[in-house]
């Protein structure tokens, strides 16, 4: 456990001007997540073809969630193997779930 | 590591929320837990996108909402999801005031969105008579979205929780990681809900 405590200032001051790089990185994904939700919803007010918003709308949901796992949960950093492993293993189940419940009322 | 040392700690190491075996635990722990509660609301949506057409002869998607309330919500929400993001920010570098302000501008984003989500239902019952009975579209809606409702106040009750209890003993490698779980759980509300706007309430407009 010794090796995880920051021993010298130096070496702290260092760890937070990298955490200030990285906090300027997450506004830049927050400022992203809100320029979709504007295009989603404009997409939807525009009133174009439903077979092309569909598709666009799930795709654009998907990169935001993408974001807020990835940089806003840290699953980008070192150490989130097995946390991966066990969400997209819930992933996994939850696209089994959507898709056999829509299938039953597909006709 | 002695009791001690983790209420007292001499230096903060870089990831206090897993300085500790009860942390490392903590959060990996929680990951799984949140695998879980992807399956759990997957199940909510496939009923809801099975159910969302059988409005039993009552007020179907399209006459219901409206994007503009819908869009606000969204907005607090993912406001608050940030903000979130800077309290742990503030958190890592040992700042427990600015950590504690940042949470209490998160809980503040929380209610507001809450409160227009309990517009909205008082709305839908009073305005259009659409309630959990009235359809299987209705019962369907008021699952998916209420529970998701449900994980915004429990959210905000722990953020709660932990800030008072903690508001005098200041950071420490006990409860970093109980703050870094909270924050968690409230970007996986935020996941939840970019699905939700996007599945029931703009392909419900559609």
């Amino acid at each position: 456990m010794a090796d995880k405590v920051s021993g010298t200032t130096d070496q702290f001051d260092f760890e937070k001007q990298k955490r200030k790089d990285e906090m300027k990185q997450q506004v830049i994904t927050f400022s992203l997540m809100i320029i979709f939700t504007i295009v989603a919803f404009s997409m939807v007010e525009a009133e174009l073809d439903k077979l092309f918003v569909i598709p666009v709308l799930l795709v654009l949901a998907a990169i935001q969630v993408g974001f807020q796992i990835y940089y806003f949960m840290h699953m980008s950093h070192k150490g989130h193997e097995i946390p991966a492993l066990m969400f997209y293993g819930g992933v996994f189940a939850a696209f089994l779930t959507i898709l056999a419940l829509v299938v039953l009322v597909w006709w | 590591m002695s009791e001690h040392d983790v209420l007292n700690p001499k230096h903060m190491p870089h990831d206090p929320e897993k300085a500790t075996l009860e942390g490392k635990n903590k959060f990996m722990g929680f990951w799984f837990f949140l695998g879980g509660e992807t399956v759990l609301f997957a199940s909510l949506f496939g009923t809801y996108l099975a159910l969302k057409d059988s409005t039993n002869g009552g007020s179907s998607s399209e006459e219901l909402f409206g994007l503009e309330l819908v869009f606000i919500m969204t907005m607090l929400l993912l406001t608050s999801s940030l903000t979130s993001v800077y309290a742990m920010y503030h958190m890592k570098n040992h700042d427990f005031k600015k950590m504690q302000i940042w949470l209490g501008i998160t809980v503040a984003l929380g209610l507001g969105f809450l409160g227009c989500e309990i517009y909205e239902f008082y709305h839908y019952i009073h305005g259009y008579e659409f309630t959990m009975r009235s359809s299987a579209f209705g019962s369907a809606f008021y699952t998916l979205v209420g529970f998701h409702g449900g994980h915004v106040v429990f959210g905000l009750l722990w953020i709660i929780a932990l800030m008072i209890r903690n508001a005098k003993r200041g950071l420490n490698l006990y409860n970093a990681p109980k703050f870094y779980i909270a924050s968690l759980y409230w970007h996986f509300i935020d996941v939840v809900w970019v699905f939700i706007f996007t599945v029931v309430y703009l392909m419900g407009v559609l």
